[in-house]
């Protein structure tokens, strides 16, 4: 079967969990980035976990189903509406051959994850479904959906799903204030330590450049860097290195103003020096964050990250166990 | 050398070999990243060599940190006493140096330019201390150019010189980054020569443009059929300056599915070469002159 699309929404893009073994090459992981989200949507509908599904960008898209299936949609609040009635986030829902899914407005939140029943069925590329636009890699024909594609879907054998829900409290959200946790290091030492204390004391706001390759921040003080003669071939400014690879969640600050966090799309490598990285249990939120929403950076260790990384994953376990 | 190892965040180590760019850096990332690929340690998802550092990311549901950081030091001791040879190949990248295309787009950047009334090539030539553009082409486009890293955006090359420290071409990047440059322009930045695979955002100076396709995400190109990304850390490249002619033959040729680079295998020594450059260089390039 397959889903036409109406209305694509504001950046609508097939993800799964990612691409793996080819960042080497300039080829970032890409994904959800919402992780947890998409697998809840994709066991509420019976998927496999790691099944492509549609991630949403503050404005939903409009689908018209050809064939019953059952759908759901978790991250953000972005209540679904079948034919125009509103129904439940976080729940399986049933629809019809011929009925439309639509959105209203997002209440919280910055992207949902939109799952079908047998799971959205484009050809993988290097072992993903996930869009990665800038290389015009995976997704439908290496881009967002736009109105008039018709997405392939794949079979659908499960038995009826519909009512089931995940319970309020696995609804993993970003807190308020918003608190990322942040493991120092890489080229930590190339600022003060005045600069760093005040990284994480001060409260950032998102900024409104934030997407699927990095979030933004503003309104802190500019980082003071450790004098030095640069090192050769490092570039002019002391916010420069000489090019290197960037981890997945790394922190840097161009020219010192503004910090960015990479993001599942981000360049794998370049010239700007990094202070550390948001630990891998904190990444899933970020794609949550609106522009101005205010955040605080937390500085963590090894164990404390490793402990929220258990406790994430049990988040997950729990939602596998809830749904069963 | 002695390395720098960090983590970043709990799912990346990363280590600098140094802080400056140098052959034996790149030498040496590249041993200890092929080292790691071989010892296929538990949990470990990606491995990435560049120009002066390596970072690989693990799973720690896998691995702990800490041990994967030991393990990467153990090996280090190892990796140095490798002799620093390398089976390579190199490949003929010809270049449409001043293109009409990557003119038209400095044109409309120059307010973001160190020399808004000269070209970015202009400025380079000047900048060290060529007499003309011609000069500087003859010397961007003379000796080899090791790919030292693979990245930014897919597959897209990093470039070295291969010519001592003093004969390098330096070149600042741009004050601030375009929001475009062509497919296939021929960059630089700092001390390195790069290839934009795919249009978008850059801060590279433009110099021209090279009609050879290195990323092709449907793989229809022919030689990129088997794998979409044409470039990897270790390849040798040699500019080919080629006039407007050449460069739509060429373009007509990957159309036609005809265009095929030239690529020969050659053995490098770092220690040979350091010895003697020009003649390990005049030596690497024989391929291309007996045709």
């Amino acid at each position: 079967m397959s889903i036409k699309v109406k209305a694509a929404g504001l950046a609508t893009t097939i993800q799964d969990l990612g691409r793996e073994g080819y960042y080497h090459l300039g080829i970032p992981i890409s994904g959800a980035m919402d992780r947890l989200a998409l697998r809840a949507a994709n066991l509420l509908v019976g998927n496999d976990e790691g099944a492509a599904g549609l991630e949403a960008v503050f404005l939903g898209p409009e689908l018209e189903f050809t064939q019953d299936a059952t759908v759901a949609v978790t991250g953000g609040e972005l209540p679904p509406k079948i034919d125009g009635e509103v129904k439940e986030t976080w729940t399986a829902i049933p629809v019809k051959a011929g009925q439309v899914l639509s959105f209203d407005y997002i209440r919280r939140g910055a992207r949902a994850y939109i799952a079908v029943s047998g799971g959205i069925d484009t050809p993988p590329a290097l072992g993903s479904r996930s869009t990665y636009a800038i290389g015009a890699l995976g997704g439908f024909h290496g881009r967002g959906i736009q109105p008039g594609d018709e997405l392939p879907v794949g079979a659908d054998f499960q038995s009826k799903r519909e009512g089931l829900s995940v319970p309020d409290r696995l609804r993993r959200q970003p807190g308020n204030p918003v608190e990322l946790r942040v493991l120092t290091g890489l080229y930590w030492h190339r600022i003060t330590e005045a600069a760093g204390k005040r990284f994480f004391e001060e409260t950032w706001k998102v900024a409104p450049e934030a997407d699927r390759m990095g979030y933004r921040f503003q309104g802190g003080t500019p980082i003071e860097f450790v004098e030095r003669e640069q090192p050769f071939s490092a570039g002019s400014d002391p916010s420069n290195i000489t090019d290197a690879p960037y981890p997945y969640g790394s922190i840097q600050v161009p020219g010192g103003t503004e910090p960015i966090i990479l993001h599942r799309d981000a360049v794998s490598g370049g010239g700007f020096f990094t202070l550390g990285a948001v630990i891998s249990a904190d990444m899933d939120l970020i794609g949550q964050l609106q522009p101005h929403t205010e955040t605080r950076f937390v500085e963590v260790d090894m164990q404390i990250a490793l402990d929220a990384r258990r406790e994430r994953a049990k988040i997950l376990e729990d939602i596998r166990t809830s749904l069963t | 050398m002695t390395s720098r190892y960090t983590f970043g965040g709990d799912e990346h180590v990363f280590v600098e070999i140094n802080e400056e760019m140098s052959l034996e850096a790149f030498f040496k990332s590249l041993s200890m990243t092929n080292a790691v690929r071989e010892a296929n340690i538990k949990g470990v998802r990606e491995i990435c060599p560049a120009n002066a550092s390596y970072q690989i990311k693990f799973n720690p549901d896998q691995i702990h940190p800490d041990d994967l950081m030991a393990e990467l030091k153990r090996m280090e001791e190892q990796a140095e006493k490798a002799e620093a040879v390398l089976n390579t190949r190199i490949v003929e990248v010809p270049v449409f140096y001043q293109d009409p295309w990557t003119h038209e787009t400095l044109m409309r950047f120059r307010e973001r330019h160190q020399d808004p009334n000269a070209t970015d090539i202009e400025f380079a030539a000047n900048l060290n201390g060529y007499g003309s553009v011609e000069d500087f082409i003859r010397a961007h486009s003379g000796a080899p150019w090791f790919v030292s890293m693979v990245g930014f955006v897919s597959g897209l090359p990093f470039l070295y010189q291969m010519v001592e420290r003093a004969r390098q071409i330096q070149v600042p990047k741009y004050l601030s980054p375009r929001t475009d440059t062509p497919k296939l322009t021929v960059g630089y930045g700092g001390s390195f020569s790069c290839i934009y695979s795919v249009r978008g955002a850059g801060g590279y100076q433009m110099f021209g443009i090279t009609p050879m396709p290195i990323y092709d995400p449907e793989q229809k190109i022919t030689y990129l059929r088997d794998f979409m990304v044409f470039f990897k850390p270790g390849d040798i490249v040699k500019w080919k300056p080629i006039q407007r002619d050449e460069y739509d033959q060429a373009l007509a040729d990957v159309e036609a599915g005809k265009f095929q680079p030239k690529i020969h295998d050659v053995v490098f020594d770092l220690e040979k070469f350091n010895k003697d450059i020009d003649g390990t260089n005049a030596k690497l390039l024989e391929g291309f002159h007996v045709h």
